[in-house]
């Protein structure tokens, strides 16, 4: 009787989940969708602790109370700090699924061989695998974000790094199915540990070699991961709940990580494997440039005559913290008259939809929030374009030079627009390393600085009565 | 020892039934996966682009139904101590997706704002 009542609740848990998605369809019903995941969430909390035969209380509530402890404080991180909070997550979803995976190896290995079926061994060498090499590919991603001191900002190669990479997991899939082949043989405890290393270390090894600018691909890639880890567990458990909950986390990491592959013209492979943005850096000092730059009061006086305004945000915007500055100069330019629109390149930040998410904070409008495709078509009525912390997503080598590693991406239009500004807080190249042909334009100009205090000082200026 | 744990498993699986008595129908666990892949594909590609990184934190709250499995090897009584720990430390780490995940998502949600009253572009 209890059986069919958990899974009745399992039941409504399920749909609840995917009503939670649907509820993302829109701004105005996304909060409805979270209530409903929280519902289902604690349906389902609440009918697996109320089973027979579950009894530990104790361990159960202390765990769940430490969760809440670490959990809470989680949530409050600034948004600039998101992807990392993101990226800990998908760790903290890898470790669940790992840990299960190899208690239940050892229950049934040491006191029940009889029930350690080749289905199982399968499902459990999946779950160990994908979910160790979560945990540690996962930090590792979030340490690159925090900016952690003691580790590599710029990717990380090596002579024969993609061989040895591949040669690893390989290792870790003949371990894996050679326990799958005899999962209570001799060697199956030898076997399971190697491939928890091995996960372990191919997770480190795959993260190494990626730089910034891919990060957005890499965590949703890793999101997916996280989700299938789940997946895997209920095939171990023989629970349909984690799988279909699993499966829905799996699929919209898959179809990010589409996404941002898609907008920045790459397959996976190339992505994980392709050390992007380390190349061109040797190429880019062969000749010496000069930008144009600008004074904050031409540039506002400019401004001021410009009847649309195209701001383009990227992750500077976000290092600087600049979007509470940014909404002052978008509500200076609004009072005069000035319509102002939002570039959102898909690939703009360090994860999926990062600079939508920043300017909501700052109380921006999203229906001012437009993408790259929709904007586009507007950049030759732009007046000025406002290049802020962003430079791959408007660099017009994507378009033009075949030698360059982004080209092919699909770039913002902003040297189409009349006149271009660009905020940059110095002269090196961007994350990728690659010299962006915009700068030298003729009606580029450039605003050297912070982009916080730029942005400020043009807000600061334009409200001061406009000009002198 | 291990007798004495396994004695245990088998009057345990008694309450539980279906436990060593029938395996599991792997077909049906493959069909509810590709189904649910597949309405998961559907639903998501509909989500709005604004919401990607809300999306994101959301999915990670879902996929932290992991808990279920957590406190399944945390709490059965017959389970012995060392495996008790390793789900101890799986159901901390998922519940602790489960606040920050839900939390961290709504706080975000929050923050997209329409202007004014009406909705349409200025």
């Amino acid at each position: 009787m209890t059986h069919h009542l958990v899974q009745l609740t399992y039941l409504v848990a399920t749909v609840l989940f995917v009503f939670s998605l649907q509820g993302m369809n829109d701004p105005k019903t996304a909060r409805r969708g979270v209530q409903a995941g929280i519902v289902a969430m604690f349906l389902a909390i609440a009918a697996t602790w109320a089973q027979p035969g579950i009894t530990h209380h104790i361990w159960i509530l202390v765990a769940i109370v430490a969760g809440i402890a670490v959990g809470v404080p989680l949530s409050k991180v600034p948004l600039t700090a998101v992807p990392q909070r993101t990226a800990i997550s998908h760790a903290f979803g890898g470790l669940a699924a790992g840990l299960v995976g190899t208690a239940k190896f050892i229950l049934w290995s040491v006191y029940e061989p009889q029930e350690l079926s080749q289905f199982r061994m399968a499902a459990i060498v999946a779950e160990v695998l994908l979910g160790f090499l979560t945990v540690t590919g996962s930090l590792l991603a979030a340490g690159k974000l925090q900016e952690v001191k003691w580790l590599p900002q710029r990717p990380v190669t090596y002579p024969f790094q993609n061989v040895s990479n591949i040669g690893l997991l390989g290792l870790a899939l003949l371990f894996g199915v050679l326990l799958v082949l005899n999962p209570t043989g001799p060697a199956a405890g030898f076997l399971f540990a190697g491939v928890i290393l091995l996960a372990l270390a191919f997770g480190v090894l795959l993260i190494i070699p990626i730089g910034g600018a891919d990060m957005p691909t890499v965590i949703s890639i890793l999101n997916s991961y996280a989700g299938l880890s789940a997946v895997a567990m209920g095939f171990v458990l023989d629970n349909k709940l984690l799988i279909t909950a699993g499966a829905l986390d799996g699929a919209s990491g898959l179809i990010l990580s589409i996404m941002m592959c898609r907008a920045m013209n790459r397959s996976f492979a190339n992505v994980l494997f392709g050390a992007f943005g380390q190349v061109q850096a040797v190429e880019a000092d062969s000749q010496v440039r000069h930008y144009k730059s600008e004074t904050i009061e031409g540039a506002a006086q400019v401004l001021e005559q410009a009847s649309l305004v195209v701001i383009i945000p990227g992750y500077g915007l976000a290092v600087a913290q600049a979007q509470h500055r940014v909404r002052e100069l978008y509500d200076q330019l609004t009072k005069a008259g000035i319509t102002v629109k939002f570039a959102i390149h898909p690939v703009a930040g360090r994860m999926p939809g990062h600079m939508n998410v920043l300017l909501a904070e700052a109380e921006i409008p999203y229906s001012d929030l437009i993408e790259m495709d929709e904007i586009n078509a507007d950049m030759p009525q732009c007046d000025v374009a406002l290049v802020i912390g962003a430079n791959d997503v408007v660099n017009p080598a994507a378009r033009s030079v075949k030698s360059s590693p982004i080209y092919g991406m699909p770039i913002i239009d902003a040297d189409k627009a009349k006149t271009v500004f660009a905020i940059k807080r110095s002269k090196n190249p961007g994350f990728a390393g690659i010299d962006n042909e915009l700068y030298f334009s003729d009606r580029t100009f450039m605003l050297f600085g912070d982009a916080k205090a730029v942005v400020g000082n043009l807000a600061k200026h334009l409200a001061g009565g406009g000009g002198h | 020892m291990s007798l004495l744990l396994l004695a245990d498993a088998t009057s345990a699986t008694e309450v539980v039934s279906k436990h060593s008595t029938s395996p599991p129908d792997y077909w049906s666990l493959l069909f509810v996966f590709a189904m649910a892949t597949l309405l998961g594909l559907g639903v998501i590609v509909r989500v709005s682009r604004l919401l990607h990184t809300p999306l994101m934190s959301l999915t990670n709250a879902i996929s932290a139904i992991a808990v279920v499995g957590s406190i399944i090897v945390t709490g059965r009584e017959e389970y012995p101590l060392g495996i008790r720990i390793l789900g101890f430390v799986a159901l901390f780490a998922s519940m602790t997706n489960v606040v920050s995940g839900f939390l961290i998502t709504d706080r975000m949600l929050k923050m997209f704002k329409q202007p004014g009253g009406n909705g349409e572009a200025k």
